[in-house]
């Protein structure tokens, strides 16, 4: 019955895309959700178009395959909200009606997100001006979606007056955050406390709006790279991957070997990279302050090779789409030896200060839990998904660049704890150090972008010497690369879980739509329900520990 | 009479010279020790070996805009800042900091005054220092001042008992609260030191000594990754450096106790035997074990993560505490075989 429902559905590799009358949500996704066993909704955007598209991003219980719904809005731009089927419903339909105005019927706090609460327009609507910046400086008053919170546990009554009352418990309210030593970036959680225990919470994000998306419909593909590099800021080469990834997907492109390999060797050096600050962090917010030194000298010995490799230390923009901006320098096995062997050493010595440490575990463990279940209610990706024994590694279940072919393992953890997601990291940096020195021995010679002159630029003696070169350079840096009207969703198993990005294009060099699908994003909003019924010390322990990255969370 | 009132007198300001320049000092070694833990350079620009940093941080607490926030409690908010270093130079009135030593004829006995309570008084006023982040807590006007206050006292009580009990049982075996006296019974050699004799209560009140100066892995009360700066989130200027000045001081207080009680202090040093001072090098080795748990303080804070709350209850009441009662029933059983 509810099957008839889904329209036009057809299936390429692992991807299903359909669509369906607006009015049927709740059975399509019922249908999807309990007999496909697509239990994870990864995404949920729109598209304005005329009329307005509701895009739904599904993922299948293996992980392997996904579903792609869309859906055409009437005048009113309403429709039924997910909230009753997913839990991550709840901050992705938020974030389109900030973004777009859809309003979604049935949403219990259908509010802002990224955007301030004076904000007035939908500022990824095709009418909104980019340039029209709006000045907002008024407190977002928590303190309403705290009481109600509390009010549904049970802690507070509503008193006939509309005010509330504790009883007999002694309930002090606290911002931690947004400038907090431990937000790590400008998070904003706003706690009632019994003592120091932990009865309610709820989060504030959308502090490092920057609007990504929208600059995004403004630019050329690669003028968009540089972009991302400020998405998940210490991983930027990852965030620069997923992006160039998807558009040469939707060319129709591949790159030769060499680029393909270089890409995984970066990739797995940004992953390395991003779990030593992660961790390091993590560890001076439990007090552990010596080993912030021991995890940050080696990333720093990664960080010189990177600039070497790419001129910037932090925010490489390295890919191109269609390619890399040149080939790897001149004795770069060297080095990479080094940072390698740095990074075991700092990693080795930090794990004795800490591996049998009475206190270290005392801290951690069962602290801030994530059961495997909520894992998929909330569509949460990467090291925290697997922490919880949850075996989401987009690099084993649909392996992309010849993933397949290299020797690691899968990291899994059993409890879902703050000890788990730290010692998942710690593993996973070693799996990446394999992984990088396989690539050592196998990388072939040859080039690394590919030979087409209309995506990749043509080498500047052509550029000055030929008419052809001037031409291909000229339209390339103007119009940028065109890519022909279509929409495509692709992702990469990035650091902090799958990050993807959901493109439309129109033909031109620039996106029509962008959209990123950031694993931070669904992490945090898990994040109040994970603290309730801790105290403070493990709010700040399961913070760090879930590593979230304002810049990706709130793009 | 006059004297005693002069040499007194004097006594006073060199023990409050002396110890707020360690003070001073400490802030410095802390630093060069955690660096060397840390495989990083510590200060290095001030000063030959970044020695001058110290006063480079004096100018910066003297000069710095000192504020007091519209909601604080002026008085309380000024005035808990003295308690607690004026709590811990007074501690150092009981405590024989150097062996008795001549000085043109002159015999100076560089304690205070060596009250027959001494280890009583000590324990006493360093307790009183409690009160200073209690009310600088409370008349902060500030939440997380407010957690800081109540992480402290609680700590601070509970430790208070542990460090009691298991000071009892060498107090028991000595029969004096005077800390020459105590220094007096471990005469003799190593062998003698109370460490031997009583193990569990020299870790026991070492742990102790941890939580009463806020120190890592007890150092709950301005953890800052937590509650930003506990109870002293307010503080600035030399206000701020009053109470670092405290604990630094109240570190060294401890360093000094466990020194003397346990290991034996400063050993014969200044007793006469036949008429000639044995000896001489006893006061040396005091300053070195002095320094040696100053250093352990810092060593502790380079290699471990603190403890929550919690846990330093479940530490303090059910661990501790029982262990201590225990240790003072074997003592009095073997006093009295």
């Amino acid at each position: 019955m509810a099957e008839a429902l889904l329209l036009h559905a057809h299936k390429i590799d692992h991807t299903t895309r359909a669509t369906f009358a607006p009015q049927h949500l709740i059975e399509v996704l019922t249908y999807l959700k309990k007999t496909l066993h697509f239990d994870q909704l990864l995404d949920v955007t729109a598209i304005d178009e005329k009329p307005m598209k509701m895009v739904y991003i599904l993922r299948s219980h293996d992980f392997i395959d996904s579903y792609i719904l869309t859906t055409s809005l009437d005048e009113t731009h309403t429709i039924d909200s997910a909230t009753s089927l997913f839990e991550s419903a709840h901050w992705l339909e938020r974030e389109t009606y900030d973004q777009y105005g859809v309003h979604f019927v049935g949403h219990p706090n259908l509010t802002r997100i990224l955007n301030h609460e004076g904000f007035v327009g939908h500022p990824l609507r095709k009418d909104y001006p980019i340039a029209q910046g709006q000045m907002c400086h008024e407190t977002l008053d928590l303190l309403p979606q705290l009481q109600a919170r509390l009010e549904s546990k049970g802690i507070l009554t509503r008193q006939s007056d509309g005010t509330y009352s504790s009883g007999s418990r002694d309930i002090m309210y606290l911002n931690l955050g947004p400038s907090h030593p431990a937000s790590h970036g400008t998070i904003r959680t706003f706690v009632a406390l019994e003592g120091e225990t932990i009865v309610g919470a709820v989060n504030e994000i959308g502090y490092l709006h920057r609007g990504f998306e929208k600059s995004c419909e403004n630019h050329t593909y690669n003028q968009i790279i540089p972009y991302t590099d400020r998405l998940n800021y210490c991983s930027s080469l990852a965030n620069n991957v997923a992006f160039a990834k998807t558009i040469e997907e939707m060319l129709g492109v591949t790159l030769p070997d060499r680029g393909i390999f270089i890409r995984v060797m970066l990739i797995e050096l940004s992953r390395i990279i991003d779990h030593l600050v992660c961790l390091g962090a993590n560890l001076v917010d439990l007090g552990a302050l010596t080993n912030y030194w021991y995890l940050f000298n080696p990333r720093e010995t990664a960080y010189d090779f990177l600039t070497k490799l790419t001129g910037a230390r932090l925010t490489n923009s390295y890919m191109r789409v269609g390619g890399m901006a040149h080939d790897l320098f001149v004795g770069w096995e060297e080095e990479m030896k080094r940072v390698l062997a740095d990074v075991e050493q700092g990693m080795g010595d930090t794990l004795k200060l800490i591996e049998h440490n009475r206190i270290f575990h005392d801290r951690t463990q069962n602290v801030g839990i994530l059961t495997p279940q909520r894992v998929r209610d909330f569509a949460i990706s990467g090291p925290n998904a697997r922490a919880s024994g949850v075996p989401y590694d987009m690099r084993k279940t649909a392996p992309y660049y010849y993933y397949e072919s290299f020797d690691f393992d899968t990291v899994l953890g059993s409890v879902g704890d703050v000890y788990d997601r730290m010692m998942v990291r710690f593993e996973e940096i070693r799996q990446s150090i394999r992984i990088i020195r396989q690539i050592m021995a196998r990388i072939p010679s040859g080039a690394v972008s590919i030979d087409d002159h209309r995506i990749v630029l043509p080498p500047k003696p052509s550029v000055y010497d030929s008419i052809e070169g001037t031409i291909n350079h000229f339209k390339l840096i103007i119009d940028g690369v065109r890519v022909s009207a279509q929409s495509h969703y692709s992702a990469i198993e990035a650091v902090n879980g799958e990050l993807g990005f959901f493109v439309v294009s129109n033909g031109s060099g620039t996106p029509a739509k962008v959209k990123v699908k950031a694993p931070s994003f669904t992490a945090m909003s898990a994040y109040a329900s994970m603290i309730e019924g801790g105290q403070i010390a493990d709010a700040i322990a399961t913070l760090g520990s879930i590593n979230i990255i304002a810049g990706e969370m709130d793009r | 009479m006059d004297a005693i009132i002069i040499e007194t007198l004097i006594k006073i300001v060199v023990v409050v010279l002396i110890f707020s320049a360690l003070g001073g000092f400490g802030t410095y070694f802390e630093r060069k020790i955690l660096a060397f833990l840390q495989r990083r350079w510590g200060p290095n620009i001030v000063g030959p070996f970044g020695l001058l940093q110290i006063i480079a941080d004096g100018i910066k607490l003297f000069t710095k805009e000192d504020i007091i926030p519209i909601n604080a409690e002026r008085g309380i908010f000024i005035f808990s800042t003295l308690i607690i270093a004026v709590a811990a130079f007074t501690a150092f009135v009981a405590i024989p900091i150097y062996p008795q030593f001549t000085v043109f004829g002159y015999t100076v006995r560089p304690i205070v005054i060596d009250v027959n309570v001494g280890l009583l008084f000590v324990m006493g006023v360093m307790a009183v220092g409690m009160y200073s982040p209690l009310l600088a807590g409370m008349s902060s006007g500030n939440k997380w001042s407010l957690l800081g206050a109540a992480r402290a006292v609680v700590a601070l009580l509970s430790f208070e008992v542990i460090t009691g009990l298991s000071i009892l049982a060498p107090l028991m075996l000595v029969g004096s609260l005077s800390l020459i006296d105590i220094n007096a019974y471990q005469m003799g050699g190593i062998d003698n030191w109370m460490v031997w004799q009583q193990p569990i209560a020299f870790v026991l009140f070492l742990i102790a000594g941890f939580a009463e100066t806020n120190r890592k892995p007890f150092d709950l009360s301005e953890q800052d990754a937590e509650i930003i700066g506990g109870y002293h989130t307010e503080y600035s200027g030399m206000k701020y450096g009053l109470m670092m000045i405290g604990e630094y001081a109240n570190m060294f207080v401890v360093a000094f106790l466990v020194s003397i009680i346990f290991l034996g202090g400063y050993g014969e040093a200044g007793s006469i035997v036949n008429g000639e001072a044995v000896g001489a090098w006893g006061g040396i080795w005091l300053i070195l074990k002095v320094a040696f748990f100053f250093i352990l303080f810092v060593w502790v804070r380079a290699a471990w993560p603190h403890i929550r709350p919690d846990q330093l209850m479940w530490l303090a009441w059910k661990v501790l505490m029982p262990l201590a009662v225990v240790n003072i029933v074997i003592t009095g059983i073997v006093m009295m075989a």
